[in-house]
């Protein structure tokens, strides 16, 4: 066996590198430095540079240190990033375990609707939440009028905490679910049958085993937060970092490096924040020779459990779900202003939108299945380079992929049109006018999703399988194909699913890429509607299909995977 | 139907003049921030005009299209920049990104209220007016039994604390026109003590001109101070939500302009014309447009209850705009805006929460020394950390665009006027509480 939890240095066995592997890692080496690094570069060296002369200087950092406003921003933002790890992991705890672990009718529904938080339509998604939760929302009008008293859901600091925790857990509920299904039920089993039980089994021994999974959305849920600018921004907070940056950088006319300082910031702390998260897996083996499928079948609840299951994992469905049911309700309404819930409704706004939307659906469908599968193919290599050879420098490879994340999509868009547009096509036009370049922005921006699932998944695997197989003679390739690849299909597909799911709704970089209508995704063309207080019902409407379009795609990719794997193992 | 005639005349009599020097074919690539309701009838109407070009929007905020234009300058794709806000234009034509063209149409005033409709050195033109104002939803003043603004004076009265919302300044190019206006009428410190006395009762400062009438067409705030159409979009739209001017307004205008080296010359010079046309002109009175004509004789054609600049004095009229002036100090006045009112928000609402209890308090029984405190309060409020003389002084301009004479860098300016802020808050509130105690 080799399940040693708490046993220090018991690192997996490393085999050494070779030249294949020397060669991959070159590979993904040049991608990022194209299409990650050098982009960056070229704008985020205002950092570094004094105004005006355009000399070299630290200067601006230490400004950095001395504004007041700053300081506080960057602990707004920590504060912010913590609290909703913690609210996110109480979202997606009991979510993940009861729906894991239990017989429970629905479990398979409950793991989809948990994952759609992810897919919030930019502007569309806030307009909803402040149309349930805001101020004047639908819940506090209703208990103005009954009791006499309103909840700042939406106010703050914690309003902040509370959208970001709504849209974010389904990173650490998907990672952590994956993660329970693939540890061996003997052990739980062992447990039991030695007098463990209830929240004492989950805690000494289901929950440890699946750390790799948690810490990778947690570490996710982080980062990401700690990055975003649009939340906050749309909740009117602004003495948080990213939101800081965003305002500096995008300001008319203004050559200001300190937008670009609290960039490199952002950077270094997201960063820090991963290398963290790999810091405290270090020398412990979370590898298991037996995967999910065998042990027993899940353990039954008794009425009064299973009456408690379903009661909070309504109530948690219901406050994540919650934007949603405020976009469709938008989608279907005539006017919705001050009142609990719309004043009439309408089916125009669907069939104004299905009129002029079929390409961008079109585009949005190519655009994210490709970063998608970009993303996932060099997560895995990432992950199998970091987690499995001896490269020098292997982790800079992760890093580099990782700082993805703390790159504002503007700073991105702006780096590509400034590297890629004097790059001519052999027609003749720009490269950076070409479509494909919308995916690599997408897939470079959702590279971070996929990688860390990868990672907590090849980190299940344990390395003595592969040993196994190449001592009976098999090739490195051939284990891989064979061996790695399909124990680690469960992770790789809740990358692609995360990568995928979020590039169909991102904005911010598309919109400095697109060049042309014609090439635009639906993010766009949901822009374009919200702009205008008539285009609120359409935008909306616009705004469930993204959301019903990728909650079905991801559905059908789920299923052909899950059908695939129950196909070879029944042939086994 | 006759209408329809009318305009589709009008049109081809307006499309005649260029036609004959060079007929416009082919794509007309523009780059606007305006709506889809806007650009719609637009679309339609000009390639009605000029059968066999075809107009493609590309729809960005106004940041990210001077961004765009500025990044692709060496094979620029755009014809045309089309937006509101003047100074993206003038950041435009200082980095030479438009094209030098003076419009053909006659018949279009030099000044709408008090501000030039045209750039002076004719890069960029006019094409209609907005005004600020005051826009409210209706259901959401019921409920709070509030009343009806009329000024912006109003707005700064106790029984309007927490219900205000406005875009900021250093986003909104037509909101920093209001603020400035303001400015410029009153006077540098009269001006900044009348803008942070309403400010002291905001709700939000919001990064996105729409932000504003979105929060008050959802009756998430109670009042916004907006540019005139997205009220009228908003009415149009069915929601429950009233407009007025302020006597105190500027009338902008919103702009045109070719963008430098633009891959359809004709199909942008036949653009820009088209719009300044009578036919154009006449989109503007479109419902979901529902902009200022520049044509004084459009407004013939108007509803009755049209606002009309070139009749109606107050609109506009009572302040002359000195556009030097402004553009002089306009980071210095957005940067202070930011770092005095949207970043200090939480302690000024706090100052200005202690001064309307400490003057109802007074109202019930005055007292002397009472009142003394609270003008000591008001007047820490109100107090700047730059005169007019010094935001416009070479020195303070320099630290914005990094030339040499310098005396701080800014991010020493902001923390210091910042931190003076926090603390003439601070104050202000301890004064205010002091004098409340007094009366009681």
């Amino acid at each position: 066996m080799t399940i040693a939890i708490d046993a220090p240095r018991a690192p997996a066995r490393r085999f050494a590198a070779t030249p294949g592997q020397a060669l991959l890692a070159a590979l993904i080496a040049l991608f990022l430095a194209f299409f990650l690094v050098i982009p960056v570069l070229t704008v985020i060296y205002v950092a570094f540079t004094e105004k005006g002369s355009g000399t070299f200087t630290l200067i601006n950092f230490y400004d950095f240190a001395r504004t007041d406003l700053f300081i506080a921003s960057f602990w707004n933002s920590m504060y912010v990033a913590v609290m909703t790890v913690v609210l996110a992991s109480l979202f997606a705890l009991p979510l993940a375990y009861l729906t894991t672990r239990f017989e429970f009718r629905g479990a398979g529904l409950v793991q989809m609707l948990g994952f759609i938080p992810l897919i919030m339509p930019p502007f569309a998604g806030a307009v909803a939440m402040q149309l349930l939760f805001g101020r004047n929302g639908t819940i506090n009008l209703l208990l103005d009028d009954w009791l006499g008293f309103k909840i700042p859901f939406m106010e703050g600091l914690n309003g902040v905490v509370f959208a970001q925790a709504v849209h974010y857990f389904p990173f650490i509920l998907i990672n952590l679910s994956a993660a329970l299904r693939n540890i061996d039920r003997s052990m739980e089993e062992a447990a039991q049958n030695l007098g463990c039980h209830g929240l004492r089994l989950f805690r000494r021994i289901v929950f440890p085993l699946a750390m790799p999974g948690y810490i990778a959305g947690a570490s996710l849920v982080f980062v990401k937060v700690f990055d975003d600018l649009a939340t906050p921004l749309l909740l009117n907070v602004k003495d948080m970092l990213a939101p800081q940056a965003y305002l500096r950088i995008t300001s008319i006319g203004l050559a200001d490096p300190m937008g670009y300082v609290i960039a490199v910031v952002l950077i270094i702390v997201s960063v820090a924040a991963m290398g963290a998260s790999a810091w405290v897996m270090k020398g412990r083996d979370y590898a298991t020779v037996q995967r999910g499928g065998g042990g027993l079948t899940k353990r039954p609840m008794n009425l009064s459990q299973a009456i408690g299951a379903y009661a909070v994992v309504l109530l948690i469905l219901f406050l994540v779900l919650a934007p949603h049911i405020g976009l469709f309700l938008l989608s279907i309404a005539t006017v919705w202003s001050f009142s609990p819930l719309p004043d009439a409704f309408t089916f125009a706004h669907y069939t104004r939108v299905f009129a002029e939307s079929s390409v961008f659906i079109k585009n949005t469908l190519l655009y994210a299945t490709l970063a998608g599968t970009i993303d996932v193919v060099l997560g895995t290599a990432i992950a199998y380079l970091v987690l499995r050879t001896k490269l020098p420098g292997r982790q800079w490879l992760d890093w580099t992929a990782s700082a993805a994340l703390a790159i504002p999509g503007v700073v991105l868009g702006i780096g590509y049109l400034r590297t890629f547009f004097d790059v001519k096509m052999p027609d003749g036009t720009s490269f950076a006018s070409f479509w494909f370049v919308i995916v690599l922005a997408l897939a470079i921006r959702r590279l971070p999703y996929a990688l860390r699932a990868c990672y907590a998944a090849l980190q299940q695997v344990s390395s003595s399988l592969e040993e196994a197989a190449e001592n009976l003679g098999a090739t490195k390739y051939r284990t891989v194909r064979r061996i790695v690849l399909p124990l680690m299909m469960g992770g790789m597909l809740a990358g692609f699913v995360t990568s995928f799911a979020t590039a169909a709704v991102e904005l911010s970089a598309t919109l400095m890429l697109v060049q042309s209508t014609s090439d635009a995704p639906l993010a766009y063309g949901l822009y374009v509607f919200m702009q205008s207080p008539a285009g609120r019902g359409p935008g909306a409407a616009l705004g469930i299909i993204a959301v019903v379009l990728v909650a079905v795609c991801s559905l059908i990719s789920n299923w052909i995977i899950e059908r695939n794997q129950h196909l070879r193992n029944t042939r086994t | 139907m006759r209408a329809f005639i009318q305009l589709l005349a009008l049109a081809v009599l307006a499309a005649l003049a260029p036609a004959q020097a060079q007929a416009p074919t082919g794509k007309v690539t523009v780059l606007t921030s305006f709506s889809k309701d806007v650009t719609d009838p637009f679309k339609k109407a000009f390639e009605a005009a000029h059968p066999g070009t075809t107009v493609e929007i590309q729809n960005r905020n106004t940041n990210a299209g001077v961004k765009l234009l500025e990044e692709t300058r060496s094979a620029n794709q755009v014809d045309i920049f089309w937006a509101s806000a003047p100074d993206a234009f003038e950041v435009l034509k200082g980095k030479k990104l438009l094209q030098l063209y003076k419009p053909k149409a006659t018949g279009i005033p030099a000044k709408i209220g008090a501000y030039p409709i045209n750039d002076p050195d004719g890069y960029y033109s006019g094409f209609a007016a907005s005004g600020y104002g005051i826009m409210w939803n209706e259901r959401y003043v019921k409920a709070n039994k509030l009343p009806d603004p009329k000024e912006w004076q109003d707005l700064a009265k106790p029984v309007y604390f927490d219900h205000v919302s406005i875009a900021a300044q250093s986003r909104s190019g037509t909101t920093h026109l209001t603020l400035e206006t303001i400015l410029q009428g009153e006077g540098w410190d009269k001006g900044w003590r009348t803008i942070k006395e309403w400010s002291g009762n905001l709700r939000d400062v919001t990064e996105r001109s729409f932000g504003v009438p979105d929060a008050v067409n959802s009756g998430q705030v109670g009042y916004g101070i907006v540019i005139d159409f997205f009220a009228f979009a908003a009415q149009a739209a069915g929601f429950p939500v009233k407009f007025v001017y302020p006597t105190v307004t500027t009338i902008v205008p919103a702009n045109v302009a070719v963008v430098a080296n633009p891959p359809n010359k004709a199909g942008a010079e036949a653009y820009v014309e088209f719009i300044l046309s009578a036919a154009g002109q006449e989109v503007l009175l479109d419902k979901g447009v529902r902009r200022l004509p520049v044509r004084p004789e459009t407004y013939t054609k108007a509803p009755a209850d049209y606002p009309n600049p070139f009749k109606d004095p107050s609109l506009g009229g009572k302040v002359t705009f000195d556009s030097g002036v402004s553009s002089a100090r306009t980071a210095v006045v957005d940067t202070l805006y930011d770092q005095l009112v949207s970043f200090q928000l939480d302690s000024l609402k706090a100052a200005t929460k202690a001064i309307h209890a400490a003057e109802a308090a007074l109202a019930k029984k005055d007292t002397p020394a009472g009142r003394a405190l609270l003008q000591e309060a008001r007047d820490l409020v109100a107090k700047m950390p730059v005169t007019a003389e010094q935001a416009a002084s070479p020195e303070v301009r320099a630290a914005f665009t990094g030339g040499k004479q310098k005396s701080a860098r800014q991010a020493e300016l902001e923390q210091q006027w910042a931190a003076s802020a926090k603390s003439n808050y601070a104050a202000a509130e301890a004064k205010a509480a002091e004098a409340a105690k007094l009366a009681r």
